[in-house]
C-alpha cells in the first residue's frame, strides 16, 4: 500500500526513510515503559545495566511490606467503590442521555466530561477546601468521592456508545408484553449492553487505581494508596522496590484496559435488531 | 405526530393518558401527548440526576469555592471590624487620622484576645510583604501596655508608612481583585489604574510564559515523532497496524505516575539515555537529565504523543489512497501532492491533537514535580505549593482562575472549530 507498483529510487528512499523514523519512534514509546520491568528483578539495589542477577526481592518487598501492603489495600478499597458508584450511576446517566428527549442534552455532556477538562491539580485543591468543610478530609468517602467524578465520564462515553447500538423498540416489545421498566431493563436492556457497562467499569477501575493527585491532597497518612506511596518514594529516594510497583500497576493497568478495548468494541459491533 | 407512533405505547402512564384522551376533543389528545412527553423528559432527568447531583456536591461545588477564594476574601474584614468602620470617611491618600489608628489598635488587641492575630497577621502579609512582623510586634507592645495604643501605634514606623494604610483600606472590603492582578504580576497603583509589580516581585508571568512554552515544546515534538508514524499506520496493511497500534496504546494505558518512574529511572546520571547519547558520540560526558527543562519536555512528550498521534490517525484512516495516486496521474510531485491533497484533509485531526495535548499540557503537575528542577516548575505546581506550603488559599485560588480560563478557553476553541466528538479522552 505504501509502495507503487513501480517505485521510483525517491519513493524507495522516502519509505525507507518513513521507516527509520517510524522504528525510532516506536523505541521511543516502547523502550521507557519496558525498562522497569527487567530492573524489577534486578537483585542488587541499583538501576544500573548489566543486571546482577534476577531476583524477586523488591516484590517481596511490595507485596511483604506492611507499609506496601496497606497502599495495596487502600487502592482497592477506593478503586473498588469509585467502580461501584460511578458504573452504577454513569450507566444510568447514559441510558438517559441516549433518549432523544433528554432535555439540554447539550449542555449536560460538556458539564459530564468537565472533570477531565479542569486540570487535576484545580480538582484535587478544591475537593480538598471543600471536603475539610464538610468532614470528608482524611475519609475514604472523600476520596471515593472526589474519584467517582473523574472516572464517571469514562462510564458515560463508553455506555454511551454502546447504546448507540442499542435498538429501543426491544423496550417497546418487552414493555407491550406486559414487563415493567425495571424488568426490561435487567432483562432486556443491561445483557445487551453489558460489554459497554464492564468496560466503563474498567475504565472507571484503572481511573481510580491510578490516580495519585488528588489522593495527595485529600488522603492521610493512614489512606495512602499506591501510587502515592511510589510518589512519594520517587521524590525521597529512588529504591527498585519502585520499579517493582510500576512493573505491577503497569500490568494491573494494561491488562484491564485491553479487556475493557476488547469489550467496547464487542459492544459497539453488535448488529441492530430492525 | 401520531398518536399511535410507538414512543406513546411504551410506557404504562403515556398509555393511560391515551386511552382517558380516546372520549376527549382532538385538542386533549395533544394535551395528553404533551403530558407523556413531559412525562418522559422528567424520567430521563431523573435517571440521570443522581450522577449530576454528585458531581455537583464532589466537583461543582469545590471548584466554585475554591475560585470564589481568588476573589473573596474576608479575614481582614471580618479582623478588624472598628478600623472598616473608622476608614470610611477616608479619602485613601496619606494617613487617616487618630481615630483610625486607635480603632485597628483596639481591633488588634481584641485580635489577640481571641486568638486570631496570627491569621490577621498572615492575611495582611499576603498583600503587603512584611506585615506579618510588624503586626505581632504591635500585638505585643499593645498587650504590654506600657504606652498609650495610640503612641505604640504611632511608634512603629510600618503603620506611618504610605503603602500600609491603602493595603488595609482595601482588606476592609471583602471582595478583592488583588489576588487575581497578583497572579499576573499586576497591582493597583496609588492613582487607581493598574501597573505591574516591580520586577523583583515578578513571579507567575514568568511560570505562565514557561508553562506555555513547554507546552508548546512538548505539542511540536509529539507531532513531528507522531505524524509519520499515523502516516505508516494509516498505510499499512490491517494485520501490521493492528501490531503498530498496540505501541502506541500500551503506553497509552500506562498510568502518568508509572511512566514519569520509568523517566526518572532512565534519565539518571548513569541511566539508559546517557549511556545512548555517550554512545552515539552526542554528548562528551554525562548530563544531568534529571531536574532539567529538557529532561522534562523528554518525559511529557513521551506521555503526550499517543493523545497527539490517535486524532491524527483516526482521520488518516479514512482518507482514501487512490485521492493521493489521482493526483500524481494528474502530474503533481509527491510534496505538491501531499501538500495539496492529503494535508487538507488531515487538519483537522492534526489540530484536534495538537490542541489537546497543549490544553492537557498546562496542567501537568505529577512530571514536574518528580522531574523538573526549582526553575522548571508549571503553574500546577505553584498552585499546589500555595495549598501545601505558603498556606495562602487566596494565592492559589486566583493562580487556578486564570489556568482554568486558559484551560476553558483553549476548549472552548476546540469544541467550536473541531466539535466535542473529536475529543478522544476515553
Amino acid at each position: 500500500m505504501l509502495l507503487s507498483p513501480y517505485p521510483t529510487t525517491g519513493e524507495r528512499i522516502r519509505i525507507t526513510l518513513l521507516w527509520l523514523w517510524c522504528g525510532m519512534v516506536i523505541l521511543f514509546l516502547l523502550v521507557p515503559i519496558l525498562i522497569p520491568v527487567p530492573l524489577s528483578f534486578n537483585s542488587g539495589a541499583f538501576f544500573i545495566f548489566p543486571l546482577e542477577g534476577i531476583s524477586t526481592r523488591w516484590y517481596e518487598v511490595v507485596l511483604g511490606t506492611q507499609r506496601w501492603q496497606a497502599a495495596i489495600g487502600n487502592s482497592l478499597i477506593v478503586a473498588f467503590g469509585t467502580t461501584l458508584i460511578a458504573t452504577i450511576l454513569g450507566t444510568l446517566t447514559a441510558i438517559a442521555l441516549s433518549d432523544e428527549k433528554f432535555p439540554g442534552r447539550r449542555i449536560v455532556m460538556p458539564l459530564l466530561l468537565s472533570p477531565l477538562i479542569v486540570p487535576v491539580v484545580i480538582t484535587a485543591v478544591g475537593s480538598y477546601l471543600f471536603y475539610a468543610r464538610v468532614g470528608l478530609a482524611s475519609t475514604y468517602a472523600g476520596i471515593i468521592l472526589a474519584h467517582t467524578a473523574l472516572a464517571s465520564p469514562f462510564v458515560v462515553v463508553t455506555v454511551g456508545a454502546s447504546l448507540t447500538g442499542f435498538d429501543r423498540n426491544l423496550m417497546r416489545a418487552a414493555a407491550i408484553s406486559g414487563a415493567r421498566p425495571i424488568t426490561s431493563f435487567f432483562r432486556v436492556m443491561l445483557p445487551l449492553i453489558l460489554p459497554g457497562v464492564l468496560s466503563g467499569a474498567a475504565f472507571a477501575f484503572v481511573t481510580s487505581f491510578d490516580e495519585v493527585v488528588v489522593v495527595q491532597f485529600l488522603a492521610s497518612a493512614n489512606q495512602r494508596t499506591m501510587p502515592l506511596e511510589m510518589f512519594i518514594g520517587l521524590r525521597e529516594k529512588l529504591s527498585p522496590a519502585i520499579t517493582a510497583a510500576a512493573t505491577l500497576m503497569m500490568a494491573l493497568s494494561i491488562v484491564l484496559l485491553v479487556v475493557a478495548n476488547l469489550l467496547a468494541r464487542r459492544g459497539k459491533q453488535r448488529p441492530r435488531i430492525d | 405526530m401520531s398518536a399511535l407512533e410507538p414512543t406513546k405505547l411504551d410506557r404504562p402512564r403515556a398509555s393511560r393518558d391515551w386511552s382517558a384522551a380516546d372520549s376527549g376533543t382532538a385538542k386533549s389528545v395533544a394535551a395528553a401527548l404533551r403530558r407523556a412527553d413531559l412525562g418522559d423528559r422528567l424520567r430521563s432527568l431523573a435517571l440521570a440526576a443522581p450522577l449530576l447531583v454528585l458531581l455537583a456536591l464532589s466537583f461543582g461545588i469545590p471548584i466554585i469555592l475554591l475560585l470564589s477564594r481568588a476573589v473573596y476574601d474576608p479575614t481582614i474584614a471580618n479582623a478588624l471590624p472598628q478600623t472598616s468602620q473608622a476608614l470610611r470617611g477616608w479619602n485613601g491618600t496619606g494617613l487617616p487620622d487618630d481615630a483610625a489608628f486607635l480603632a485597628l489598635a483596639a481591633d488588634l488587641r481584641s485580635n489577640q484576645a481571641k486568638g486570631t492575630a496570627y491569621e490577621l497577621a498572615k492575611s495582611l502579609n499576603a498583600r503587603l510583604p512584611g506585615a506579618r512582623s510588624q503586626v505581632l510586634k504591635t500585638v505585643r507592645q499593645l498587650e504590654a501596655a506600657e504606652r498609650p495604643p495610640l503612641e505604640v501605634m504611632k511608634a512603629v514606623p510600618f503603620w506611618s508608612a504610605p503603602s500600609t494604610w491603602p493595603v488595609i483600606e482595601s482588606g476592609t472590603h471583602s471582595v478583592t481583585s488583588f489576588y487575581l492582578l497578583s497572579a499576573l504580576d499586576l497591582r493597583w497603583n496609588a492613582d487607581g489604574g493598574i501597573e505591574r509589580v516591580p520586577p523583583e516581585q515578578a513571579i507567575f508571568v514568568q511560570v505562565f510564559m514557561r508553562t506555555f512554552f513547554v507546552a508548546a515544546a512538548v505539542t511540536l515534538a509529539t507531532l513531528i515523532l507522531g505524524f509519520p508514524l499515523a502516516y505508516l499506520i494509516a498505510s499499512v496493511p490491517k494485520g501490521l497496524a493492528a501490531i503498530l497500534i498496540v505501541a502506541v496504546l500500551l503506553p497509552f494505558w500506562t498510568s502518568i505516575l508509572v511512566r514519569t518512574a520509568a523517566w526518572t529511572v532512565l534519565l539518571q546520571k548513569f541511566g539508559l539515555v546517557n549511556d545512548l547519547l555517550l554512545w552515539l558520540g552526542v554528548a562528551d560526558d554525562r548530563l544531568d537529565l534529571m531536574y532539567s527543562r529538557i529532561g522534562l519536555i523528554i518525559a511529557m512528550t513521551h506521555i503526550q504523543l499517543p493523545f497527539t498521534l490517535l486524532p491524527i490517525y483516526s482521520v488518516m484512516r479514512t482518507i482514501q489512497p487512490s485521492q493521493m495516486k489521482a493526483a500524481y496521474s494528474l502530474g503533481a510531485k509527491p510534496f505538491t501532492a501531499f501538500r495539496r491533497v492529503y494535508l487538507p484533509q488531515v487538519f483537522p485531526g492534526v489540530m484536534a491533537g495538537c490542541l489537546l495535548t497543549f490544553i492537557l499540557c498546562l496542567g501537568y503537575y505529577i512530571t514536574p514535580a518528580l522531574i523538573g528542577g526549582a526553575s522548571d516548575q508549571l503553574i500546577s505546581n505553584f498552585i499546589a505549593s500555595y495549598v501545601n506550603v505558603e498556606l495562602n488559599w487566596e494565592m492559589a485560588a486566583a493562580l487556578s482562575f486564570i489556568l482554568l480560563v486558559f484551560t476553558l478557553a483553549l476548549f472552548g476553541i476546540f469544541a467550536r472549530i473541531l466539535g466535542l466528538d473529536r475529543l478522544k479522552l476515553v
